[in-house]
């Protein structure tokens, strides 16, 4: 079983709880994701899962995106060349081979029967033993929990039930160059007894001669907003794997179509791995 | 997949089709219910709709009424399941879709023309 899944963020809205409550909603577009590696502990030194989310055209893709993803490739130019001229070298070989042979044949006459030579060909790199794969616009790892999936097994939203708790992951919206009150929550300075320009000023930054710097770390102005965000603990009001919507409570970060990373509580698991002991 | 039709999706589900056609300076009777400790019964919100916004499942509409020579406001959901259901007792000729000016007039001058239909 996998830990999580990938989505997008859709939009919020508010639907009737239990006894006609308002409930504010995030509805999610999560899944259908597709695994598209496994990582063991004995080849990548951790256990986790690589799933494909988003499905996009072959031609808003990359080459090594499609080999990664098991994908025949066409030869690039200058793989053709290189095989063109691999091949014309390895005619002119057999030509002379068989130019001597028959100077050998004529010297002694049916005395050795030729095989025709070996070629070798240099397009096939994979028997085509595994699927092909998306291509798709996201690849995001996950930890695995048990059971170990399959490349080409894909995910839905059934992992989530209603009720269940989740932790969900996206990028904040930019705020641009964000003041201390706004990106730090100071409070500050005073907007009457004579001040001026001090209402949203930050105050001191530190001490005077000693140190004689400003310590590293010190809360100030800047950008602020991108970051990424956890938010843990969101209740699953609706799990459709009809139309693969998840409605969970409350607000999740980022804009409206933002990429989200929704994971199984880390509490209700680690509540869960501290019972099976 | 287009956003808008995944949230009507959600929606749809919670929406209600017994409501009626509201509109500003209709007078109506909302049947709410009410709680009381362990017991339901239905209460009813006689007034004008002053006020009326929102799509979809989030539609709302404010009722103003007098109740002992005090003016009250309601505001309700109209998909709301604590309603009971709602009747439109009159129609109204009305030129403005919010009646604030309500709120400053009573008794004959508070009255409306009423829209026969």
């Amino acid at each position: 079983m996998l830990s999580g899944m990938l989505g997008r963020k859709v939009g919020m809205t508010q639907i009737f709880g239990e006894n006609g409550a308002v409930i504010p909603v995030t509805i999610i577009e999560a899944g259908p994701c597709t695994v598209t590696q496994v990582k063991t502990d004995a080849n990548d030194g951790y256990e986790a899962v690589q799933l494909g989310f988003d499905p996009i055209k072959l031609k808003h893709t990359t080459r090594p995106m499609l080999g990664h993803l098991g994908h025949d490739l066409k030869p690039t130019e200058r793989q053709r060349r290189e095989q063109q001229k691999a091949s014309a070298k390895a005619r002119q070989v057999a030509r002379q081979k068989k130019a001597t042979e028959a100077e050998a044949d004529q010297a002694e006459a049916g005395a050795s029967t030729t095989t025709a030579p070996a070629t070798k060909g240099g397009s096939k790199r994979r028997g085509g033993a595994r699927k092909e794969l998306g291509p798709f616009a996201v690849l995001r790892e996950v930890r695995v929990v048990g059971e170990i999936p399959a490349v080409g097994d894909t995910v839905s939203v059934d992992m989530f039930a209603v009720g269940e708790e989740v932790d969900i992951i996206g990028t904040s919206k930019g705020k641009g160059f964000g003041g201390v009150m706004k990106r730090h929550g100071f409070h500050g300075g005073q907007r009457t007894h004579g001040q001026s320009d001090r209402a949203r000023a930050p105050g001191s930054i530190g001490p005077g001669t000693t140190p004689g710097r400003v310590y590293k770390g010190t809360r100030m102005a800047g950008r602020m907003g991108g970051d990424r965000v956890t938010v843990k603990a969101l209740r699953v009001v609706q799990a459709d794997s009809e139309r693969n919507l998840l409605v969970v409570y409350g607000s999740v970060p980022g804009a409206n179509g933002g990429l989200l990373m929704i994971r199984k509580s880390a509490v209700q698991m680690a509540v869960a791995a501290r019972q099976r002991g | 997949m287009s956003v808008v039709p995944l949230i009507r999706a959600v929606e749809e589900a919670h929406l209600r089709t017994d409501v009626p056609e509201i509109a500003s300076g209709d007078t109506v009777r909302v049947h709410v219910k009410v709680v009381e400790g362990t017991r339901e019964r239905i209460q009813v919100f006689e007034g004008i709709v002053i006020r009326h916004h929102g799509e979809g499942l989030n539609r709302k509409f404010t009722v103003r009424r007098i109740a002992h020579s005090v003016g009250v406001e309601r505001s309700f959901l109209m998909n709301s399941p604590r309603i009971d259901k709602i009747e439109v007792v009159r129609h109204a000729i009305v030129r403005r879709k919010n009646l604030y000016y309500m709120r400053g007039l009573r008794g004959k001058a508070a009255r409306l023309k009423e829209r026969r239909v």
